[in-house]
């Protein structure tokens, strides 16, 4: 669905040139979803505007949905949804002729656009507000205009910027249904930005990290945090001054890594938290060590990160 | 032809708030309006103008919404590219010409319908109507106003998304233009360097033109002066708003 080769994207601002995209290279196969992940400013969105024909690229080619983004542009854009960062309605407009306009930009007669633009309206839950216009809609209900604006093509591909941000939890989960039914039911493709990083992990079957304009990883949640990050293990002693020795016993444990002391606590990394916490436990217990709390962790996608660059997504947002 | 149709696509859009609220068009124009009833008389009573006051004053008053009208044109294309339907609208493979077209012909059929209104109301103050000229005065205004709406497409693309490009230049611009083109009173009384700049302002042109097709003068030399302005204006407005659209938004 989306085959992308060494695609960059390069700036110039203020006579210093940016490089925002460095050479990607990404397939989609279709009917998967799939999340972008990253820093802001990392390259995602620059990226989602080239494959969407929004940006020319510096270099490199794609093809999206069976078509070439820059020799056959309006091949693609027929093929393809696309719901931005921001509201796509205009402000001045009803909601139901923004559907219908969108509809017809497709080539769909009026009577076509304006019976899907009813369709969509009632599937986003927005039946009986054709006539509204959007500042008179709450942040969710946008959202879901939104994507019914980028649903009037019944495209088999959809790219989502930031589909969720800005959303209460209650709308970022109605939004989530949403999209998620889209697949279910039509078997769209969907390609999404995302940078909270738990809806990438629960969401998304395959997770794309970007970083400085390149890919540096690219997997399941699964995959990425047991390759990538492992589990977390902390264990609290009753003498400090056993930690030493408990550290040693740690460094045995299978895939045991970045064992570290903080007082009485021991923290280290390692393959499987639900087998090496008993284990540990036994052989501190046989050395006569006594540990008086235990803890295991699983990662997030942000140790992922923060294991790949030695920053966190979170820092940079802030 | 896919480009027609997105052109009618793109007028209805715009239109249709006009259409579903005529009354917006009154109160777009409630500074002619103003200049026609609270300035108008004052002409009237003088001996400022040459010839008939309404006749020197109301061709005036057109080009003060002709400056206006599609000044807002760019208003209204920012508002949208900063919000997000300007991206949305570019992600459908609807023609990018047909974008600012179909914008372009709605401020144009907003401006006749204004000026039509505007030449209704003066009638009764004693405007004395030369149809044939009036009529090639219209096509005039139109053909200028789409210029300036090309204009005012660019600078709205390029000051995006801040914006403040627009609102700045907008307001410096536009009320020298309009002083400087002796839509209110006579160039002619002002001192000598002020007669130069209005010499160098392209709308001084179009309002003389005017001003001698609402008297029904087609052959006047001012004619030749402002169709020349307007066409210019028109031919560089397109031509740079259509190179600024082949870039890419």
């Amino acid at each position: 669905m989306i085959h992308a080769r060494g695609l960059t994207k390069t700036y110039t601002l203020k006579k210093t040139s940016v490089d925002a995209v460095r050479g990607v290279d990404l397939d989609v196969e279709p009917g998967q979803l799939v999340a972008f992940l990253g820093p802001n400013g990392a390259g995602k969105s620059t990226c989602l505007r080239m494959l969407t024909g929004l940006l020319p690229p510096t270099s490199g080619t794609a093809r999206v949905a069976g078509h070439d983004v820059t020799t056959e542009a309006a091949a693609v854009r027929a093929r393809i949804g696309y719901i931005g960062q921001k509201g796509g309605a205009g402000e001045a407009f009803r909601i139901g002729d923004e559907l219908v306009t969108q509809g017809r930009c497709y080539g769909q007669t009026r009577r076509e656009a304006r019976s899907r633009a009813e369709e969509l309206l009632t599937v986003v839950g927005l039946d009986g507000l054709f006539a509204r216009k959007p500042s008179t809609l709450s942040g969710g209900q946008r959202r879901r205009l939104d994507i019914a604006l980028g649903l009037m093509n019944r495209p088999p591909l959809l790219f989502l910027d930031e589909p969720s941000t800005g959303l209460d939890p209650a709308s970022r989960a109605d939004i989530w249904s949403h999209i998620l039914r889209l697949r279910a039911d039509h078997g769209t493709t969907l390609f999404l930005t995302t940078h909270y990083l738990e809806e990438a992990d629960t969401m998304a079957e395959r997770v794309v990290v970007i970083d400085q304009g390149r890919i540096i990883a690219d997997g399941t949640a699964r995959g990425l945090k047991a390759d990538l990050a492992g589990d977390r293990l902390t264990v609290t002693l009753h003498d400090p001054a056993d930690v030493p020795r408990a550290a040693e016993l740690a460094a045995g444990l299978p895939g045991a890594a970045e064992i570290a002391a903080d007082g009485p606590r021991l923290t280290l990394r390692v393959a499987a938290a639900d087998r090496a916490l008993p284990e540990l436990l036994r052989a501190l217990d046989t050395a006569g060590l006594k540990a008086e709390a235990a803890e295991s962790s699983r990662p997030t996608l942000d140790d992922v990160f923060l294991a790949l660059t030695g920053r966190t997504i979170r820092d940079e947002d802030a | 032809m896919p480009f027609l149709r997105d052109t009618a696509t793109i007028f209805s859009r715009e239109f249709a708030p006009v259409w579903r609220d005529p009354l917006s068009l009154v109160f777009t124009m409630a500074q002619p309006l103003l200049f026609l009833y609270l300035f108008g008389p004052l002409l009237e009573q003088g001996t400022a103008t040459p010839g008939p006051a309404w006749q020197w004053f109301v061709p005036g008053i057109l080009i003060m919404m002709c400056l206006s009208g599609p000044l807002m044109a760019g208003y209204f294309l920012l508002l949208d590219l900063i919000g997000g339907s300007m991206e949305r609208l570019l992600v459908t493979p609807v023609s990018r010409t047909a974008l600012l077209v179909g914008r372009t012909l709605k401020e144009f059929v907003v401006l006749l319908a204004q000026s039509v209104l505007i030449i209704g109301l003066a009638v009764p103050l004693g405007l004395d109507l030369h149809v044939p000229g009036m009529l090639t005065g219209l096509t005039l205004l139109v053909v200028f106003g789409v210029g300036l709406g090309g204009l005012s497409f660019v600078l709205a693309i390029v000051s995006a998304p801040g914006g403040e490009l627009f609102y700045g230049i907008t307001q410096v611009v536009m009320f020298p233009l309009l002083l400087l083109s002796g839509v209110l009173l006579p160039v002619e009384n002002g001192p000598g360097w002020l007669q130069t700049a209005a010499a160098l302002n392209p709308v001084t042109y179009v309002v003389e033109a005017e001003r001698a097709l609402f008297a029904g003068r087609f052959l006047d030399a001012p004619v030749v002066g402002g169709v020349a302005a307007a066409v210019v204006t028109a031919l560089l407005g397109l031509h740079l708003a259509r190179r600024r659209m082949a870039r890419g938004l």
